[in-house]
Parts: structure tokens; sequence; C-alpha cells
């Protein structure tokens, strides 16, 4: 063994097609324990699928995923699963039950469940944190309008204080006041908790505001990656485009 | 030569669509050993099976109930005008309560729940499956073969045999009422005749059935719904597939289970 601990999570080479559509070609990428690295890209590069192959939601063709140095799929699934939190891109509340009863799920599961009382209390909490008042835990999802059910997903995904987190677009679809207070929850989240923090935005003051790293996902590869701070003197054509938002340039518009 | 290469053809899409219905068959019974499987190891959902104890088995209770009481009452009808063609109108009360118990009880009601939960369960399983819930049930330490699809099944396998029995009584009470206001029956002898003529095994024939039935309508359901393509589409098309699929099955099975009680 080296002196240097392996990356917390770890791509090589992974390839995912979905029947002749290739989504993932061989994306190679190591995100280091207690860091949190910002995935971005045009819209349908394959983001959203490249955090479910880790989570084995989507399982990967080819390559290898591993957390820790372990090839995913080796553990005990339980275990691993339990060291995760998501934020899914469409927030995916279990509609069948209340706001609290979402965001306490995992906390009322297995052999050290908390009681009722502790687990709402604790959802109360977790809302807090993510701007909602205690008044939304007896709704239902569907009652909420679009940017309290993604905060909500938000406080889900945080409750059970996992080692490592996945945000799928978390700040689509909230005003920027509301931007700025979940960027800063991650950033804690982050920073007081040493979760590692796997992120997928397409707001770049989201970018500049979460991320020690960014890698940017182009064409199924890992197009560039590097600290956040380096991001505007990359002199990568494709980064500077998607900074920028222009419509010429390498990245074509049609996809 | 040409004619060589249609038969090829031919032969060769038979062929596909045999490969295909035999692994969707090979999908659907590795499904259920998979949900069975959960039903007896623990973790156990007491609360969603209790919740799905009423929304299978207490909210079918109407559906089930007017579907005997209107066939309890037919029946008798028929009988006992195809019974006067051969003087023999006294049998009313024992056709009825056959033909009740061991067929129409089981088969309408597993038809009627097919209409109303397969579907209820497809589309509710399927929006999960496209709404990303059922990867968060995932993620969040949760088989969803257990907390979703097994309580499901197990609730409609102990439901149905109720239902059916609930619906059997009514049936019969739906031929007696036709019996004696109609039909110029005493309503005592009727009631005594329904009682001489049925023996046991019509009686637990007719509830095996119904155990049976309510598997395949919530296999069906959860089957079609777990594996349901993606948007609403693909949701419209699990729901449809879910009752057509329960439906057929609950027929064929029927008479299969039929061969096995009664044929000598
Ligand atoms: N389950 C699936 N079956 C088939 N194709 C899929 C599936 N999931 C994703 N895809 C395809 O993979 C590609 C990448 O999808 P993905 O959701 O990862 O995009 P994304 O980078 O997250 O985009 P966005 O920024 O719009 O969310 C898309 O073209 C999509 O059509
Ligand atoms: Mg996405």
């Amino acid at each position: 063994m080296t002196g240097t601990p392996p990356p917390r999570i770890a791509f090589r080479e992974v390839t995912k097609s979905f029947g002749p559509k290739e989504v993932l070609r061989g994306v190679t990428l190591d995100i280091p324990v207690g860091e949190s690295m910002v995935i971005i890209g045009g819209s349908g590069t394959g983001k959203s699928v490249a955090l479910k192959t880790v989570l084995g939601i989507i399982p990967h063709d080819g390559g290898t995923i591993e957390i820790d140095g372990v090839a995913v799929g080796r553990t005990r699934r339980d275990d691993f699963l339990s060291r995760f939190g998501m934020l899914f891109q469409g927030g995916a509340l279990f509609d069948s039950l209340p706001v609290w009863q979402n965001v306490a799920f995992r906390l009322r599961q297995g052999r050290d469940r908390l009681s009722k009382s502790d687990a709402r209390d604790l959802a109360i909490e977790k809302l807090r944190r993510v701007g909602l008042k205690a008044d939304v835990a007896d709704l239902f999802p569907a009652e909420l309008s679009g940017g309290m059910q993604k905060r909500v997903g938000l406080a889900r995904a945080i409750a059970a204080e996992p080692e490592i987190i996945f945000f799928d677009e978390p700040t689509t679809g909230l005003d920027p006041i509301m931007s700025g207070v979940i960027n800063e929850l991650i950033r804690e989240i982050v920073v007081e908790m040493g979760a590692t923090a796997m992120t997928i935005t397409h707001d770049m003051s989201s970018v500049r505001a979460i991320a020690d790293k960014v890698a940017m996902l182009h064409d199924g590869k890992i197009r560039w990656t590097g600290p956040v701070d380096q991001i505007e003197t990359s002199g990568d054509p494709y980064m500077d485009q998607f900074l920028h938002g222009r419509a010429e340039g390498p990245i074509e518009a049609v996809r | 030569m040409q004619a060589l290469t249609q038969i090829d053809n031919f032969l060769a899409a038979i062929g596909r669509s045999v490969i295909g219905i035999c692994a969707a068959v090979g999908r659907v019974v590795i499904f259920a050993a998979i949900a069975i499987s959960h039903m007896v190891r623990p973790p156990f959902y007491p609360v969603e099976f209790l919740h799905q104890v009423m929304r299978i088995g207490y909210y079918s209770l109407p559906v089930v109930g007017m579907t005997a009481l209107f066939t309890g009452g037919a029946l008798a009808l028929q009988i006992y005008a195809g019974g006067a063609r051969f003087n023999a109108e006294s049998v009313v009360p024992a056709i009825v309560a056959i033909g009740m118990v061991r067929e129409l009880g089981p088969v309408l009601g597993g038809l009627m729940v097919a209409g109303r939960v397969s579907s209820s369960i497809a589309a509710e399983m399927g929006t999960m499956r496209v709404t990303e819930q059922i990867d968060a049930l995932t993620t969040l330490s949760t088989n969803p073969m257990k907390y979703l699809v097994a309580p499901r099944i197990l609730a409609a396998t102990l439901c149905m045999p109720i239902l059916v029995a609930v619906g059997d009584v009514i049936g019969i009470m739906g031929g007696w009422a036709v019996g004696i206001y109609r039909l110029n029956f005493s309503g005592a002898t009727y009631i005594q005749n329904t009682i001489d003529f049925l023996q046991p095994i019509d009686i637990w024939s007719g509830l095996v059935k119904a155990a049976v039935f309510g598997f395949i309508v919530a296999l069906m359901g959860c089957y079609h719904g777990y594996s349901s393509g993606r948007g609403a589409q693909g949701v419209g098309r699990a729901t449809t597939n879910a009752v057509v699929s329960a439906s057929v099955l609950i027929l064929a099975c029927n008479y299969a289970l039929t061969e096995l009680f009664f044929s000598t």
C-alpha cells in the first residue's frame, strides 16, 4: 500500500450504453475524501446516469467504479447504500407518504430505527435547514410547489447524515435567494460533516459556491477537470463555450 | 427459391414470438419467486400490509358484493327457465349455490378485482418507476420488492378468499330473493335446499381458486407496473397489460383448477 489513501469515489473507464446509444464512453474521474466535485455538461450528456451507476440503480457496462478502493457490488448492498444520500433530479418523493415521513424514511428503517416522535422532530429540523417551515411536515408532496419538493428531497438526502452525497441539480427551479441558501447548505455539509459530495448543476453561481473541483462531461467522457478557481483559465474551448453560454463553439447546440 | 425464403421468414417469426413468450413467462416466474422469498424473510412491513388489505380487500367489497348479488339473481331466473323445460324447477337453489360457490363467485369476483386492483397497482407502481420513486427507495436501503411488491401480493392472496366468501353468501341471497319474490319458492325450503346440497369441497375449492386469483391480480399489477416503460405512455401500457393479462390468466387458471378439483 502507498501512503495516499484511495479516492472515495473512482470512475475507471466506465461505459454505459442504452441500446445503440452510447451515453458514457469511458469516464475516468477521482473524487478524494471530503471533497466537493461538481459535474457540469450539456443536457443529456449522461450526468444523471453517471451518478446512478455508482449506486447501482443503472448497471454500468464496462470499466470499474470503486468506493474507497473497493469495486462497487463487492460489498453488502445495505451497508453500501447506507453510506449514500441522493437527491434525485425530479425529487422522487414518495407521494403516498407525508413530507416528514419522506424526510425521515431511512431513519424509520432498520434495527436502530428512531421512534415516531424523534423521527418527526428530526425531519422538522432538517426541513428548517432547507428553508421550509414546520407546517409543511404534514402535507403530502403533491401539495407542494416544485421548488419546495426539491428542498424536501434535499432534506431527505441529508437526513441520515451520509458520508457520500449526490445532488442532481439541487438548485434548479429555485429562486436566487433560495439557491443561495441551498448552495451554502451543501457547502456546510461538506465542510462540517466532512461528507464527499458530487453535485450536478447547470448554474454557474452554484458551481462557484459549492465546488472544490469541477469536471465537465462531454460526449461520454470527462472533457476537463480541475480546481474551481481554474475554470476561467482552463484554456479549453469546450469549457469556455459552456461557461459563457455561447451558441457557437465546438459543442453543437443541437443534440 | 423465393418460396423457401418466405417459409423461412414465416418460421423465424413464429420462433421469435415463441421465444418472446417463453422469456416473458420466465421473467414473471422469477419476479414471483423473488416476491415470495421476500414475504418470508424479515424485515416485514406490517403497516404497508394493513394498508394494502384495506385498499385491496375492504374497498373491493362493494364491487364484489354487487357483482355477486346480480349474478345470483340472474342465475336463479335462468335455472328456473331452463329447469322448467323438464319439470325440474326445484333444482334452482342447488344449482345457484353450486354455480356461485364453485365458479361464478371466484371467477367474476376475480375479474372484477382484476379490473379494479390490477390496474390501480400497475398505475401506482408504474408512476413510482417513472418518477424514480422506486430508485429512491433503493437508495434509502429499502428493497422495493419487499416494501412494495410483497405486501400487495400477500394482501391480495389473503383477502380474495374472504371477499369471495362474502360474495358467495350475497350471491346465494340474490338467488334466494329472486326465488321467493319472483318464482314463488318458500324462503325456508330454499335455504334448507341450499344447505343440504352444498358439500365442503364446493366451498373450499372456490376459496382456493379465489386465493390463486388474488395472487394473479396483484402479481400482474406489480409485475407490469414495476417493469413499466418510461413516461405516461409506459404507465398506460403497463395498466392495460396488467388488466388484460390478469383476466386471461384468471380464466385459464380457473379451467386448470376446475380440472384438478373435479375431473374424475
Ligand atoms: N433508463 C434509460 N433508458 C434509456 N435511455 C436513458 C435512460 N436514462 C437515460 N437515458 C439516456 O441517456 C442520456 C443521458 O441522460 P441523463 O439523464 O444522464 O442526462 P443528463 O446529463 O442528466 O441531462 P440533464 O442535464 O438534462 O439532466 C439521455 O440521452 C437519455 O435519453
Ligand atoms: Mg440529469
